[in-house]
């Protein structure tokens, strides 16, 4: 559903994206792990189109759009793509002016032009899945950092977007808040939610993830299925890449 | 009753009067077409092709760089020559609201970038588009910070108005200053009229405390971000 054909991103000078080719399925989540620096950001801001890619072609559904290096896209174009995504990011990115319910409104009646009535309906059972309910009209500075992710989550979800994107979900957190976090996701995984997302946490990743890439200097290492490729890499990069994070899990739960 | 306080009285209804008809209603408008113009000239030195951004520049360098007094002089009693004559209160308009305008572009500007990048993104992710994602998402937010620095020139603006006198504008202080001419009783009525800017000033600093409290109020937002 959702392809990726030979996508290049510079930077100036920099070459962060190398050709980079992926398809991922309706249904599908897909771990994007890999060293930092690797592109694994730019690559999911190459599908939401907040980075434009230099060349290659983005797919979702029917939607296609190519990429020449010089050439402008429509903004028409770029949007009607991007309103297919929704995205979760690192930091949250809560608007701090709107209470939590209004976080989760917004795309409805200000993009969609939902009647607020229809909206506020719609915003409070997102909520309610996310176990944010009671929360609704706080504001974003007065909850903790898991719960702000769980807004942004049913903010990201409000519009039906046929794949959610989510750069590092859980890594601002702390791990007993990350779990609330990876709890979301994996039951909205279960639901058959489309995701991609990059990520450190290998917890998150083998709970929730059926298909793995590994990203490296902004090339595609190696892909398959996430057991697999966590478990017995073939790659002597992604192996390498997969003790550290596997050292990294060990050490973080002696810290709790 | 001492004659200064008499005094005082009998001409507090002509001043009062003065700064109703002439200096409120300059302060008002000029800050609201003034704020207005300085939204436009920020954004334009914010997101504007260069040519139009150097055009933007030019203007607030120019006032940002002369006195208001020589601006003044220059709209009623210099622009004339050149065939262009104005009464002395729409000359004042123009004059502060150009002003009004170069120092609240910079403070616009300011805290329209002062809104982390990551909001556009998150404003963008839910498929705003750029005028969406800046009326409801980045001008909320930094009309929120921008709220101490306008004040202060909201109430600089209160006292500045007071140059409109010297182009023959009868606000508060051009009102002392002929009540001065049958009286001579220069120290008396310009204290009085420093008063009444001072009890001006005073009440509009409360408001801001106020406005300011007001907007603290979610969830400590602004305390997080400054
Ligand atoms: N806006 C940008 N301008 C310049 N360089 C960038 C920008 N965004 C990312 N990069 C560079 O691209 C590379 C890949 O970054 P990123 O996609 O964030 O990697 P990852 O998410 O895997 O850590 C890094 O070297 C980073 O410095
Ligand atoms: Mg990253």
């Amino acid at each position: 559903m959702i392809g990726l054909e030979n996508i290049e991103k510079q930077f100036g000078d920099l070459t962060v994206l190398k050709g980079v080719t992926l398809t991922m399925e309706e249904g599908s989540v897909t771990a994007l792990v890999g060293p930092s620096g690797g592109g694994k950001s730019t690559l999911l801001r190459c599908i939401n189109l907040l980075e434009i890619p230099t060349s290659g072609a983005v797919r979702i559904g029917e939607d296609r759009l190519e990429f020449r290096p010089g050439q402008r896209v429509p903004t028409a174009a770029v949007q009607r793509l991007r309103r297919q995504t929704g995205m979760v990011f690192q930091n949250f990115q809560l608007f701090p002016h709107r209470t939590a319910i209004e976080n989760v409104m917004e795309g409805l009646t200000t993009v969609l032009k939902w009647p607020e009535n229809r909206a506020r309906e719609r915003a409070m059972s997102l909520l309610e899945k996310v176990g944010m309910a009671h929360k609704a009209d706080a504001w974003p500075a007065t909850l903790s950092g898991g719960q702000q992710q769980r807004v942004a989550i049913a903010r990201a979800l409000a519009p039906s977007p046929r794949v959610l994107l989510c750069d590092e979900p859980t890594s601002a957190l702390d791990p007993e808040l990350a779990q609330e976090v990876v709890d979301v996701l994996s039951d909205l995984a279960r639901e058959g939610t489309t995701m991609v997302m990059a990520t450190h946490d290998l917890r998150l990743a083998s709970t929730i993830a059926r298909e793995a890439v590994f990203l490296d200097a902004g090339v595609v290492v190696e892909k398959g299925p996430a057991q697999k490729l966590f478990s017995d890499p073939e790659h002597e990069r992604t192996k390498r890449f997969i003790a550290t994070l596997t050292h990294e899990m060990v050490s973080d739960g002696e810290a709790i | 009753m001492p004659h200064w306080v008499q005094l005082m009285l009998d001409s507090l209804g002509p001043l009062l009067y003065a700064a109703l008809m002439f200096s409120a209603p300059l302060t008002l408008l000029s800050f609201a077409f003034g704020l207005t113009l300085g939204l436009i000239v920020a954004l334009i030195r914010l997101f504007a092709p260069a040519p139009i951004v150097a055009i933007a520049r030019f203007y607030v360098w120019i006032i940002r760089g002369t006195p208001l007094l020589v601006q003044l002089f220059l709209i009623f009693y210099g622009l004339p020559s050149v065939g262009i004559v104005l009464d002395a209160f729409p000359a004042a308009l123009i004059g502060f609201t150009l002003n009004v305008g170069a120092y609240t572009s910079e403070i616009i500007r300011a805290v329209i970038s002062s809104v982390p990048k990551g909001q556009w993104e998150a404003a963008y992710s839910i498929g705003m588009s750029w005028s969406q994602a800046m009326r409801r998402t980045i001008l909320p937010q930094a009309a929120r910070v921008a709220v101490p620095p306008l004040s202060n020139t909201f109430i600089s603006l209160v006292k500045d108005t007071s140059l409109a006198a010297a182009i023959t504008v009868p606000e508060l202080f051009q009102a002392a200053q002929r009540i001065v001419a049958t009286t001579y009783e220069p120290l008396i009525l310009y204290i009085e009229a420093a008063l009444i800017y001072l009890a001006l000033s005073s009440i509009l600093s409360q408001l801001q405390v106020r406005l300011e409290r007001r907007l603290g109020r979610y969830g400590g937002f602004i305390e997080a971000r400054s």
